[in-house]
């Protein structure tokens, strides 16, 4: 159901990004999802003219992405808070929190990728 | 002359929400800004797990309490795009009146508060008391004056009689003389220029670049506005993004202004063409499927990620608060101003820790 979705690989795109900065696109969000065993799904959105275009990348989490922060440097948000969120990491950050953005020191679980509920229901 | 390293918050008086940067200066010129957040982060994206899709509506009105009504059209639409559902015409010039008057209290509230960023107390007690018959409309409409909670999916849970159109139309039209009346203080006062013009520029190539939304990239000469996907009831109103193209505080401070003019007009736009009808369509069944939704808020752009599998529990909601886009532009505006102007910039893209650490 998402329009305008072009699917890329973890080789492909830094190009794909890159060809939609010359493109005059705006960069407006990245969206990640855990789809289990061990995988995630990342859009990348951008926008011309307030038409979205997205670029959909399913990593393994435990295999580094390339940053695209190099190449949109507004991207180094969103790329510190998926590592702390979902523990992703980021090759080539400009500026890495080292999963310090949101979480502290002493949080080793993974927020959105274990199995730990937000908090418990009262009964 | 050695370069000193001044931390910004995350308490600070002229920001009530903990947003800390550290500021590297030599003298009084900022050369540098480094952001730290996290301070508050409340993990509502979460709570997905564990709130069924229609809870969620609570659960994004909270994000931000300035824009409540915003954030649940938005997640709605979403929703209702993912079930098929199709919105009552009514339900959506109503979802758009009450939107518009959202955008109407927080822009005076922040111009208010800007004012008082530079010392200008008069001028910040103006715009909030005229602000309070905004929130007094809301009140009067929904029961409550932040927090409406009147989006559900498939429509409204509340109408709005005859006798409330037209009383809203006459407190709107005292609003608009009373804004007007200080349109001269808040953009031609030597003061508030002198304060204003000129600082935390921020070029169109910026702002673009930079992913910047909202007033911020409108006040640098960029016409984004998401009210052009004509969402909701703006598909049968008139409407024109306001653009400044000078990028400094005072642009991004006017656009603001005299897009709460606007509201005004929108408002009166979606109360004349609201047509009769049902409130809310019948909603069957849980989502599945994904989509991307996006809408305008007083801060900017809005995007949520919704995705569903079919149970009543969504398998993610993602969602990308303007605020967020608004602080690698902020980066860009610091460095090479004055140590006193830094209120005045950081208060120039309203920010709001609230969304930001949703």
């Amino acid at each position: 159901m998402i329009e305008n979705q072009i699917d890329i690989t973890l080789e492909s795109l830094v190009g794909e990004v890159s060809k939609m900065k010359s493109d005059g696109q705006r960069m407006v969000t990245f969206s990640c999802t855990n789809i289990g065993e061990g995988q995630a799904d990342i859009i990348y959105h951008f926008d011309k003219n307030e038409v979205l275009t997205n670029l959909r990348l399913t990593v393994n989490m435990d295999k580094p992405v390339p940053s695209i922060s190099g190449v949109y440097f507004a991207a180094l948000l969103i790329e510190n808070e998926l590592q702390d969120q979902f523990d992703i990491k980021f090759d080539g950050l400009v500026l890495d929190f080292g999963r310090k953005l949101y979480l502290d020191d002493e949080i080793t679980i993974v927020p959105m990728c274990n199995n730990t509920k937000a908090m418990k229901i009262k009964k | 002359m050695a370069r000193t390293i001044i931390p910004f918050g995350p308490q600070h008086p002229v920001l009530p929400e903990p947003l800390h940067v550290k500021l590297v200066v030599e003298d009084e010129i900022v050369l540098e800004a480094i952001p730290a957040l996290g301070y508050v982060h409340r993990g509502l994206e979460k709570l997905a797990e564990i709130r069924d899709y229609h809870q969620m509506i609570q659960v994004v009105e909270r994000v931000c309490g300035i824009c409540s009504n915003i954030h649940s059209m938005c997640y709605c639409q979403g929703i209702e795009e993912i079930m098929g559902i199709e919105v009552p015409r009514r339900a959506e010039y109503l979802r758009t009146a009450w939107s518009e008057l959202h955008r109407m209290h927080s822009h005076l509230l922040w111009l208010g508060l800007f004012a008082d960023a530079f010392g200008f107390e008069a001028l910040f007690m103006q715009f909030w008391r005229i602000r309070e018959r905004i929130m007094d409309i809301n009140e009067a409409t929904t029961g409550s004056r932040v927090i409406t909670s009147v989006n559900i999916v498939g429509g409204v849970r509340q109408d709005l009689t005859p006798e409330m159109c037209s009383w809203i139309l006459s407190e709107l039209d005292t609003a608009e003389k009373e804004i007007k009346e200080i349109q001269n203080t808040i953009m031609d006062d030597y003061t508030v220029c002198h304060r204003t013009k000129g600082v935390g520029v921020l070029t169109k190539e910026q702002a673009y670049e930079l992913g910047a939304a909202g007033p911020t990239l409108r006040g640098s000469g960029v016409a984004s506005d998401m009210r052009l996907l004509k969402y909701s009831a703006f598909d049968k109103i008139d409407f024109e993004p306001i653009v400044e193209t000078a990028g400094d505080c005072w642009a991004r401070s006017t656009v603001r202004f005299r897009e709460t003019l606007q509201s005004v007009d929108l408002v009166r736009q979606a109360l004349a063409g609201m047509p009769q009808g049902d409130l809310a369509a019948p909603c069957k069944g849980n989502p599945e499927g994904e989509i991307i939704t996006r809408v305008e808020q007083p801060r900017g752009e809005c995007l949520y990620y919704i995705k569903g599998s079919g149970k009543k529990f969504l398998d993610r909601v993602r969602i990308r608060t303007p605020t967020f886009a608004n602080v690698p532009p902020l980066l860009a505006m610091l460095p090479n101003c004055e140590l006193a102007d830094v209120p005045v910039i950081i208060l120039s893209i309203d920010p709001c820790i609230s969304c930001t650490e949703r």
